[in-house]
């Protein structure tokens, strides 16, 4: 088998290249769907049955459906629709990056919406009652007592999250984006060495992951470090 | 609800292969989890050692990289390996059989692990037991471990089943006629992306309701055995 290591070296600034924009969507996407996940979660806990229900439909869709269709559902769906042709947001809407930031968004939030969900109630009742017992306000309660025990409780859980996003942002090729995904395919469409070059995007993913797992981890020894003193 | 111009029994046809890539990649997939499972328990280091590199490498990695890896690499690949075999012509993967194989590598080693924590959670004295009684390495495997393990291992199992059916979606990348690549065809006629992307959509949102319902069945029957009688 004659394995061609020029092509991956030749092809290897573009490949690093896709790899920031993997990078910025992932990054992008977690940060504002973990803003998203906060009212989607509280919502799915709270008292009122249409709340409930709202953030429950919308879980269920973005959970219950595959990425892919989201995407284009998004991406080539939306410009059936002569009103949102003619908006001000049809500029941003008809990018790819635009649409790709916005699906990616929207699907994380609602899978760590119900990782928050679990963990909110898995905040141990004597906690809550404790700090209702010396008055604390509802929103002062939210933001000392029932998130920061519940951000605690979604740490390992969430990191699946992310490695999830990360291997999904690969979908971004099919709407035409340049990702680490898109410019392997392209450089295959070019040189037709499609084994090497997967070869090489495939070791960038795994170098990816291993980081990230590595960076995780320390970051949740961190906060986990009240209770670390007998487990290693 | 949808106009679906005509088009409603070519979305049936994409969900017949849909559903048979999907139980291609479970069946597969159970088989390839076992063995990973069964590796990765061994005492043998160097078993251990590759069940731990599948499991490593395929979870890390994007699946529709995994889909596009087989598809496009085990061309050349079966193409040179018949070539030594003495035959010229050029082979390539259907996107049937390049799907189920991508699906049931991903869904495997996944299951790997589903496996591994079911089996390593039978009772160490059960195994003894079956020792005991002179059962061999198989028959204790047969007999003794899988049956209970199942147990165990079905509600993560469901779960992955579950985002293997979400996945199928990815074949229609290199061209399998299931749900979405029928949507794109039927869209390239209608010119309505929105419709039928919506209603594929609530097509794997069925199916989704559907698998929840069965797992919920399956979960019932595996525990048969342990349920308390009701009051």
């Amino acid at each position: 088998m004659n394995w061609n290591w020029s092509v991956i070296l030749d092809s290897l600034p573009q490949l690093v290249e896709g790899t920031w924009l993997t990078l910025e969507l992932v990054g992008l996407a977690l940060l504002l769907g973990g803003i998203l996940s906060i009212p989607l979660a509280l919502m799915r806990v709270s008292h009122s049955l249409v709340l409930r229900n709202t953030a429950l439909v919308y879980t269920f869709f973005f959970r219950g459906t595959p990425l892919l269709v989201q995407l284009f559902l998004f991406y080539y769906g939306l410009a059936q629709f002569d009103a949102v042709r003619e908006s001000i947001l049809w500029p941003y809407l008809r990018e790819a990056y635009w649409c790709a930031l916005i699906v990616f968004t929207l699907n994380t939030g609602a899978y760590t919406a119900e990782i928050l969900r679990g963990a909110i109630q898995a905040v141990p009742r004597g906690e809550i009652e404790a700090a209702q017992a010396i008055g604390m306000s509802r929103s002062l309660l939210l933001r000392r007592i029932t998130l920061p025990l519940a951000y605690r409780i979604a740490l390992p859980a969430y990191s699946n999250e992310i490695i999830l996003m990360l291997k999904g942002s690969a979908l971004a090729s099919t709407i035409t984006l340049l990702d680490l995904t898109g410019m392997a395919r392209t450089i295959i469409a070019r040189t037709y060495m499609p084994v090497e070059i997967f070869f090489a995007a495939g070791c960038i993913y795994l170098l990816l992951t291993f980081l990230f797992v590595q960076g995780y981890r320390l970051l949740e020894r961190q906060m986990m470090r009240h209770q670390n003193i007998e487990a290693k | 609800m949808f106009d679906l111009q005509g088009f409603g029994d070519q979305l049936l046809l994409g969900v017949w292969m849909t559903l048979r890539v999907a139980a291609g990649g479970l069946l597969l997939g159970l088989i390839l989890g076992l063995i990973g499972a069964l590796l990765k328990l061994s005492r043998s280091r160097i078993a251990y050692g590759i069940g731990a590199t599948y499991t490593t490498l395929i979870r890390g990695l994007p699946e529709l990289l995994v889909v596009l890896i087989i598809y496009f690499g085990s061309a050349g690949l079966l193409t040179r390996a018949a070539g030594f075999f003495g035959y010229d012509g050029y082979i390539e993967l259907s996107p049937l059989a390049a799907g189920i194989t991508a699906l049931g590598i991903a869904f495997g080693a996944y299951a790997t692990e589903v496996f591994r924590g079911a089996i390593q959670a039978i009772p160490r004295g059960q195994i003894e037991a079956a020792l005991a009684c002179g059962m061999n390495g198989f028959q204790i495997f047969f007999r003794v471990t899988l049956p209970q393990a199942w147990r165990v291992a079905i509600p993560g199992l469901g779960n992955l089943f579950q985002v293997l059916l979400k996945d199928t979606s990815l074949i229609s990348v290199v061209g399998l006629e299931e749900i979405m690549r029928k949507s794109q065809i039927a869209i390239s006629n209608t010119r309505e992306p929105f419709t039928f992307y919506f209603v594929a959509a609530l097509i794997y949102l069925t199916i989704t309701i559907i698998v929840m319902i069965g797992q919920r069945q399956a979960e019932r029957w595996a525990s048969r055995g342990l349920e308390r009688p009701n009051p």
